[in-house]
């Protein structure tokens, strides 16, 4: 054994170095050539190719899908029938599950106080830890439900990298990598999802761009805030026959926003920090495959939804408590909540938005899932109204109540496409970078520009009407 | 996540002879890794043995890590590791590592790479790089239909004559001949099969000067599998390989493809994190 101690890595590496000197230059390209060669026979030996007709299905439609005129709008297109469907179709049963659960609600604290239970723990329990709840679940599990299957379908097709295709010229101006936009796709499951999917791109300065940038994509948990915000807002202002249509309409145009915002904040990582050059890939537009109805089903009920509620739920339930808490709780004659929302009042009207809004932020920074949830519950808690039957309540509530305006609404539109990410996906970044630095800026940059812009349009705004 | 397989499971053939065993992960008699291009259904493959549901997608670049489930086949329970889908195994990228790194460390009984029969010649350069670093092989021609579809038929016996291993044409979506191939990994993974793989010989002062390092990289690390692979990359100057043998973490990286990534590969094959 003594011998073989007496081989240090040092000396093998020095011995290879040697080696590697005395072989004829080009020894491995004689190796990797003779590796040409040899694949070329074999397969030339086991393929019969009878003039390997090119599908040509799939081609007739990838002119289409990815031409240059109509690749972009068609992309568009899909995407708005998409939310559109979304929307109408996950309007109803939101309302059911609503009506259903806040039901329970009111039945079980009856129950409670009848028991003879302390009514601050009826509280506590049914309003404040329950109603989080349910809140979490009638908002999110109809858009889900419905939005993943066909999110499902357009990847197990092979949608997915052709929108790649149409948009890696773009990338590629912005210095950025054309498999960014696979990562941005997965992004809209999940920001979190999204950073981990970067591991697509091999340069680390791309990836890290990616990364960056992935926030600005609306994960499933904004969606519903940008939903509710389109139908309650931006639709209600036309005629009902066209307002899910402009519903459906002001989200694609929040998602191509925030498309800009990618583009533009990786255009300036690239030139500053992140200085260099797009590199150079090759992307396979795989053939169109049939989607399985069963695994559509699985992956995006199960593995999506299912996977995003129970995350949400988690959330939810201590965050539903903190502000039951927050609102029963009083200095002085004040509840706790009105406290801090009133102090953080000023900040809010600087950028559009109020106290409540920025509280509902800050206490939704583990899941954006419930931030509307936790802004209902604080306004109502100070508010006189305690149950919201229709879109219209809900109207009522933020606009006579709490003087919400149309800038509160485009800027809560805004706040929540480009603030900070939520904390799963910080984590998710520095685990991915496995620096506090990258992990830091990936949450302080874009909130920084949330409230920038914020600040412009809302300034804009009230200089201009 | 028990493996409950639905009733389109209870009466498909594949049921009979084998049980999905999905992710519970210990008490393998054999391992068994899954290689290949992306986008060439490997994944697809991986569901249908273990019956767990790996998020599939169709695009290239799905599967970022390594995802691991079992089966059993003919009384033995089997691991199967799911590896990121890779054009080589010589690049420095991220998933090229966590593959190249499990099939030269982590000592799979038997690896199959999976290739797509429309662009088979394509495919042949990972298979060789497999073959280089490893002798339990088994090739699965996948895609079959589609690529009678172009026009394209792929002769599996020469296939397997010429690279000296197996090769089994499947339809990894509809389950098609996949007992066969199970047969096949069986085989090999026993070493009932012997194979001779088909390996491209470098110039006689290659070979020496590989000759050479050989029992050098043997004594600095014991154990350590695969010396020659390494040898050949210390020759090619491959930068990774000779960090890791001068700070020790060739050992390490011999001990960690034993188990699971902790990070990610047991959630993405439990709740498929997209």
């Amino acid at each position: 054994m003594s011998d073989a101690q007496a081989v240090s890595p040092a000396d093998i590496i020095r011995e290879a170095g040697a080696l590697r000197r005395s072989l004829e230059t080009g020894f491995r390209e004689q190796v990797v050539n003779s590796l040409y060669g040899e694949v070329e026979r074999v397969s030339r030996r086991a393929v019969r190719d009878e003039g390997s007709k090119p599908l040509e299905l799939d081609q007739r439609i990838d002119r289409i899908v990815t031409s240059r005129w109509l690749g972009l709008p068609l992309m568009l297109l899909i995407l708005a029938v998409v939310f559109w469907l979304t929307i109408i179709g996950a309007n109803v049963p939101s309302a059911m599950i609503a009506t259903a659960l806040f039901a329970v609600e009111d039945w079980a604290a009856a129950l409670f106080i009848s028991w003879g239970v302390p009514v601050w723990l009826t509280g506590f329990l049914w309003h404040g830890v329950f109603r989080g709840l349910a809140w979490v679940i009638s908002v999110m599990l109809p858009p889900m439900a419905i939005f993943f299957p066909m999110f499902t379908i357009l990847e197990d097709l092979g949608y997915l990298p052709r929108v790649a295709f149409n948009l890696d010229y773009l990338f590629k101006k912005a210095g950025a990598h054309g498999k960014q936009a696979l990562t941005m796709a997965m992004g809209f499951g999940c920001n979190a999802a999204g950073v981990i999917a970067t591991r697509v791109i091999d340069s680390p300065r791309e990836r890290l761009v990616a990364i960056l940038t992935n926030n600005f994509v609306p994960c499933n948990g904004r969606f519903p805030t940008l939903i509710m915000l389109a139908t309650v807002f931006v639709a209600a202002a036309f005629p009902p026959a066209v307002a899910s249509l402009v519903a459906a309409g002001s989200v694609v145009g929040i998602v191509v926003l925030g498309g800009v915002f990618t583009l533009a904040v990786s255009w300036a990582l690239s030139r500053t920090v992140l200085r260099g050059e797009a590199s150079a890939f090759t992307l396979e537009l795989p053939p169109y495959r049939r989607p399985g109805i069963m695994r559509i089903l699985y992956t995006s009920l199960i593995d999506r939804t299912l996977f995003v509620l129970w995350r949400a739920i988690l959330t939810a339930a201590p965050a539903g408590a903190v502000i039951w808490i927050l609102a029963n709780i009083s200095i002085g004659d004040v509840s706790l909540a009105t406290r801090v929302s009133s102090a953080l009042d000023p900040l809010g009207w600087a950028i559009g938005l109020d106290g409540v809004i920025l509280l509902a932020y800050i206490i939704a920074i583990p899941a954006n899932e419930i931030v509307v949830p936790t802004m209902l519950m604080c306004y109502m808690s100070t508010g006189m109204m305690t149950e919201l039957e229709s879109l219209q309540d809900l109207r009522r509530l933020l606009v006579d109540q709490h003087g919400w305006t149309m800038l509160t609404a485009v800027n809560l539109m805004l706040f929540s496409l480009l603030h900070n990410p939520c904390a799963t996906t910080i984590i998710t970044i520095y685990k991915e970078t496995l620096s506090a630095k990258w992990a830091t800026i990936g949450a302080l940059m874009p909130l920084t520009i949330a409230f920038v812009v914020c600040f412009i349009t809302a300034t804009l705004a009230r200089l201009l009407f | 996540m028990a493996t409950t397989p639905g009733t389109a499971c209870e009466t498909c053939p594949l049921h009979t002879e084998m049980a999905q065993l999905g992710a519970a992960v210990g008490g393998f008699d054999r391992v068994v890794a899954l290689a290949g291009n992306p986008n060439t259904g490997k994944s697809t493959l991986f569901n249908a043995l273990t019956g767990l549901r790996q998020h599939t997608g169709n695009w290239p670049g799905k599967t970022v890590t390594r995802a691991e489930g079992g089966f059993q086949f003919g009384g033995l329970r089997y691991k199967l590791v799911d590896l990121p889908g890779t054009y080589s195994l010589l690049s420095a990228s991220d998933d090229e590592e966590v593959a190249r790194n499990f099939l030269l460390f982590g000592r799979p009984d038997c690896t199959v790479v999976v290739a797509d029969a429309s662009a088979l010649e394509r495919n042949l350069y990972l298979v060789l790089q497999v073959l280089e670093i490893t002798d339990r092989v088994v090739v699965a021609v996948n895609l079959i239909d589609e690529a009678k579809r172009r026009g394209i038929e792929v002769d599996t016996r020469s296939l397997a004559r010429d690279l000296g291993v197996p090769a089994v044409p499947i339809v990894a979506r509809t389950s098609e001949n996949v007992m066969a191939l199970l047969q096949e990994i069986a085989n090999v993974a026993s070493g009932e099969t012997v194979t001779s793989p088909l390996r491209s010989k470098g110039t006689p002062e290659f070979e020496r000067a590989v000759t050479k390092l050989v029992p050098m990289i043997e004594a600095a690390a014991p154990g350590v599998p695969n010396a020659r692979w390494i040898a050949i990359r210390l020759l090619d100057g491959d930068a990774s390989v000779e960090e890791a043998l001068s700070t020790g973490k060739l050992a390490e990286l011999v001990a960690r493809q034993q188990v699971p990534d902790a990070r990610f590969s047991r959630k993405i094959a439990l709740q498929g994190a997209q």
